[in-house]
């Protein structure tokens, strides 16, 4: 029984101990500051590197953080504070729907939103899609966050006079906040390597931009590219950026789940 | 108005209250006078945490609620048009059965908290530590906590952060204190610290405790009340209540025999 059941925790662990040791191997020879500091070269130049897409993936996040981070807390708050309502059922069950949507779908949803009446891909139009992914993930973990707070503290400091938005804010937000920032690292994880929702909004851009309304380039992008080239140099870029890529995400989750951590050790 | 922290009367004049339709508490009056601290006892679901949360306007928090009736704070009605809730919660303070600090405030930020809520007007600095010292000490915490005033209420025991929160109470210049089983996730030793400090308390302020504990309410009280069925069958001096109750139901709640509903 335990053999069995170790063996299931083993294999669970194998893909990503596989992925790490091949993309290791692959990606370790190209993985050199140039690869972070220069822009692309064409094929036949030596050196060169991916700068402008590890900028470009950087400001979409950011992007998308900004579009939507500040709804999904407060519809997260919403959720929890009125759970039985019309309201809060229905955005919980589209929420879901969302999180389970692919997302080369939200991709083209992005793309019939936001690129065509702009007429023109965008860094905007990729902000845009990858914030629709990460509205739910945000929206339900405030949401789980705040509920496991015991309804006595905002008992508490609605009885001492506090309006319920200073309650939300003061003593429940607070109080929710190392779990909510765990979420939201782990959804910055998640939409930090996504390409398909790119595809057909960011687009992808060989040279250095970080104009909003401009195509513009990303580490998952470049990679797809890079990789589907026949030339070895252009490979060997991918492989590095890869890596890259699964550390920063493998990075970001252990830091959320650090907090966590810590969190559950105070209370 | 007297001043903020002043003792007040509180009455409820046929209060009524419940949820989604159905009535909890009904038809209820009852006055609590100057440095009187009433036990309000009975059987579990006979609407005595609710009458007290119709006190300080908290039952209308809950969803599907519903109050009739007059609450008057030294006459006046908490429940006028013209009042507020947040103004009532602020002059009527209120501690509830498991204990609140706010987690992520300091010892001191807890007790400030009492007077965050008021906004532009709120004291500040040098004045607001003294009124800080001042709730701490009457909850009889400040020898306890004077010397970490800055660390996290949760390191408190569970009776040292009751007291607490009753110096947050104290804190909003509460001139009446609801207490909904204060007592009732505590250890016996520091459950005993909260009646003490209770007894002592209610010679400045006006207390109503609801407790399911009648040896508590005898140790502690000025006057008993109890319901029963949402109604209030009979309310007195607590010395009377235990040893010459008037009513027949009253008898039997005290002596511990079954009691008939109303």
């Amino acid at each position: 029984m335990t053999a069995v059941l170790a063996a299931g925790a083993v294999l669970t662990m194998l893909p990503l101990v596989l992925v790490l040791g091949y993309l290791s191997w692959k990606g370790l020879p190209g993985l050199r500051p140039t690869l972070f500091l220069e822009l692309p070269v064409p094929v036949g130049e030596p050196g060169g590197g991916l700068a402008n897409a590890f900028a470009g993936s950087a400001l979409l996040v950011v992007m998308a953080l900004g579009l939507g981070l500040p709804v999904g807390l407060l519809a997260g708050l919403h959720l929890a504070e009125r759970p039985g309502t019309r309201l809060s059922v229905t955005v919980r069950y589209v929420a879901d729907v969302l999180n389970g949507t692919p997302s080369i779908v939200i991709g083209i949803a992005a793309w019939a939103a936001v690129v065509r009446p702009m007429q023109r891909f965008s860094a905007l139009a990729g902000a845009a899609a990858l914030a629709t992914i990460l509205l739910p993930l945000i929206a339900r973990t405030t949401e789980e966050m705040v509920r496991i707070m015991p309804p006595s503290l905002r008992e508490a400091a609605l009885a001492l006079g506090y309006t319920e938005w200073r309650t939300a804010l003061r003593v429940i937000g607070p109080a929710a906040l190392p779990g909510i920032t765990t979420g939201v690292v782990v959804a910055i994880a998640r939409i930090a390597g996504e390409t398909a929702p790119l595809l057909f909004t960011a687009f992808g851009n060989p040279f250095w931009s970080l104009a909003p309304t401009e195509p513009i380039a990303a580490v998952p992008l470049q990679v797809y590219t890079y990789a589907l080239s026949p030339y070895e140099t252009w490979q060997r870029q991918a492989w590095a950026a890869a890596l890259v890529l699964v550390l920063t995400v493998g990075g970001l989750t252990f830091v959320g789940r650090s907090i966590a951590a810590k969190r559950g050790r105070r209370a | 108005m007297p001043e903020p922290g002043a003792p007040s009367t509180l009455e409820a004049v046929g209060v009524t209250a419940g949820y989604g339709g159905v009535d909890v508490v009904r038809e209820v009056s009852l006055r609590f006078d100057v440095g009187s601290l009433t036990a309000v006892v009975g059987p579990s679901g006979c609407g005595k945490s609710t009458l007290l949360r119709c006190l300080n306007r908290m039952h209308e928090t809950l969803d599907r609620a519903h109050v009739r009736g007059a609450v008057r704070l030294d006459g006046e009605d908490l429940y006028a048009p013209t009042a507020t809730p947040l103004a009532a919660r602020r002059a009527v303070g209120m501690v509830l059965q498991q204990p609140t600090p706010f987690p992520t405030m300091s010892i001191r930020d807890n007790v400030a908290a009492g007077f965050a809520g008021r906004g532009g007007s709120r004291p500040r600095g040098t004045e607001a530590d003294g009124i800080v010292e001042e709730a701490l000490q009457r909850a009889a915490l400040w020898h306890e906590v004077r010397d970490r005033l800055g660390r996290s209420p949760l390191s408190l025991s569970g009776g040292q952060q009751q007291r607490l929160c009753i110096a947050r109470a104290l804190a909003t210049g509460a001139r009446v204190l609801l207490l909904d089983e204060p007592t009732a996730a505590l250890d016996p030793r520091s459950a005993a610290a909260i009646e003490e400090l209770l007894y002592d308390l209610s010679r400045r302020t006006t207390i109503v405790l609801v407790t399911h504990n009648l040896q508590q309410a005898a140790r502690v009280s000025t006057d008993t009340a109890f319901l029963l069925d949402g109604r209030l069958v009979e309310a007195g001096p607590t010395s009377a209540f235990f040893t010459s109750p008037r009513d027949a139901r009253t008898e039997a709640y005290v002596t511990g025999r079954p009691v008939a509903p109303a």
